[in-house]
């Protein structure tokens, strides 16, 4: 956590680029942006452009990962080499990349009705193509519509947020810069139809009503962020489809 | 991926002898290019191309770096290729594979020979570091003929390369001193060898199912890269043919690159 005493809410009571306190930024999902992934799904939220893509069920290797009673959900999530405005990057796994593939395969167990398909897996592959703070709810959110764009039975779709502390308020949706030099960074995952948390993460300070406060405020963005799921979701079946990555889409204000 | 190989060159050879490709392109034909260009804003150049069903993201970044000791007054240029496991099932995440390697070390000859960099214009006056120029070539859908579809991505990239502003020894980052200087055009074939037939950008059946591929890089007036990859051998005759064809379809490439 950076420091605290940065200004990032202006006098008017609005954030710096402009949004309300519980303002998500644009967002704009496309499914099925791939030929060869049996799922895919394109988000760009704000200046975050992120890909997943979905392979399965299908034979589990190694075998040591096999499971007997149902199948493995594996997500992996990785940040491109030129993803950051900041300088060339590494590629391969972080100890931080590492946490969150656990994190968000740990949600998608949730969902995933693995029983049907024993000593298979159903892998997620995410990639961050370019990243502005969020990336995790952002990487989420698409693999979730992958899953279901790659036929993957599922109990529900899932919709990530992250909400955080500037300057003393609760904000929704962090961006990069006030994700470095906020208060507290909160995301988390929602099932849409049971509501249930299935990501959970926090780090600053915060009291036990801020805490309530953050979570109700990411619970009414989340499901804002399913319609945008579903939509997109639909727009795969569209006469007017295209399988094509286009990733300069415009986002759309919500 | 072994029994795919031996059944897609029955039948991709099958084909061939009615004189027919599997999806009805002349032999010497390329499948809809289509190229989109700063599509990563946080990069200094990014392109994506589309070959067909081949789908490559090509992205630059710019950084500071300390020059290689044989060449203290010239920039670095290094390219790198991430066969992602989003783009083909037969992906694995992991460190790069040797198919990956030989993919960017093509690309970056081609790139390289050509001096369509002026690498020299990289060095910063009177500085220990000098400009570098990383290339990730991301294959996001493999159909076949990765060489031409990661060469045209990255020469659209760098067609667009914006250059960081640079103060006192350090990168401003988000702002800019105009576009990289680019010196000529670099574009590539690949043709993949089936029996005594050679198809220019071959897809995925077609590359799986070859004895071999042959990947021809030239510029408007030079050849400044060649590959011959998989067992098969080419006669003398063959690779001059290939080079001549390779120096015409390079008009129609650069075309697609607004050349």
């Amino acid at each position: 956590m950076g420091s605290s005493n940065k200004k990032l809410i202006r006098d008017d009571g609005k954030r710096m680029d402009g949004r309300e306190l519980d303002e998500l930024r644009p967002i704009a999902i496309k499914a099925r942006v791939l030929n060869n992934a049996d799922g895919s799904a394109l988000v760009v939220w704000g200046n975050n452009k992120i890909i997943a893509g979905v392979y399965g069920p299908r034979e589990c290797i190694p075998r040591h990962d096999q499971s007997l009673y149902r199948a493995r959900v594996r997500a992996r999530y990785n940040m491109a080499p030129f993803c950051s405005l900041e300088e060339h990057g590494r590629s391969g796994p972080s100890r931080r990349s590492q946490e969150l593939s656990k994190v968000i395969s740990e949600a998608f167990e949730n969902v995933v009705i693995a029983e049907t398909f024993p000593k298979t897996a159903i892998d997620i592959y995410i990639d961050v193509l370019q990243s502005d703070g969020g990336t995790r709810c952002a990487a989420l959110t698409a693999a979730a519509v992958a899953l279901a764009d790659a036929g993957i039975p599922c109990k529900d779709m899932v919709a990530a947020v992250a909400v955080g502390k500037l300057n003393g308020q609760i904000v929704l949706d962090l961006s990069k810069d006030e994700d470095n030099f906020g208060q507290s960074d909160n995301p988390m995952a929602f099932s849409a139809r049971t509501g249930e948390i299935l990501l959970f993460q926090m780090d600053g300070l915060l009291t036990k009503e801020e805490v309530a406060h953050g979570i109700e405020m990411a619970k009414i963005a989340s499901a804002k962020i399913h319609e945008l799921q579903v939509e997109a979701l639909k727009g795969a079946y569209d006469s007017e489809h295209k399988t094509k990555l286009e990733l300069n889409i415009e986002p759309q204000k919500i | 991926m072994e029994i795919q190989k031996e059944l897609n060159h029955e039948i991709v050879k099958n084909i061939l002898k009615q004189g027919k490709r599997i999806d009805g392109r002349q032999k010497y034909e390329y499948r809809s290019i289509e190229l989109e260009r700063d599509c990563i804003p946080n990069a200094e150049g990014s392109a994506i191309c589309r070959m067909g069903k081949t789908q490559v993201l090509a992205a630059i970044k710019v950084d500071l770096a300390t020059p290689f000791p044989d060449r203290p007054d010239e920039g670095v240029f290094s390219t790198g290729a991430e066969f992602t496991p989003i783009g083909a099932p037969h992906f694995e995440p992991g460190p790069p594979r040797v198919e990956a390697i030989e993919l960017a070390r093509v690309v970056d000859r081609g790139i390289r020979s050509s001096e369509m960099i002026d690498l020299k214009s990289l060095a910063l006056e009177g500085q220990e570091k000098v400009k570098a120029l990383y290339l990730d070539l991301w294959i996001l859908d493999y159909d076949g003929n990765l060489f031409d579809a990661a060469t045209l991505a990255s020469v659209a990239a760098l067609q667009n390369t914006r250059m960081p502003k640079i103060e006192d020894g350090k990168i401003i980052r988000g702002e800019y001193e105009g576009n990289l200087d680019i010196k000529t055009i670099v574009t590539s074939c690949t043709f993949a060898k089936l029996d005594e037939s050679f198809l220019l950008d071959p897809n995925f059946a077609e590359e799986t199912g070859a004895d071999g591929l042959l990947t021809v890089a030239v510029t408007p007036e030079y050849m400044c890269a060649g590959q011959k990859s998989g067992k098969a051998g080419f006669t003398q005759k063959d690779i001059l043919e290939l080079v001549d064809i390779s120096f015409n379809k390079g008009k129609e490439l650069r075309a697609i690159l607004g050349q």
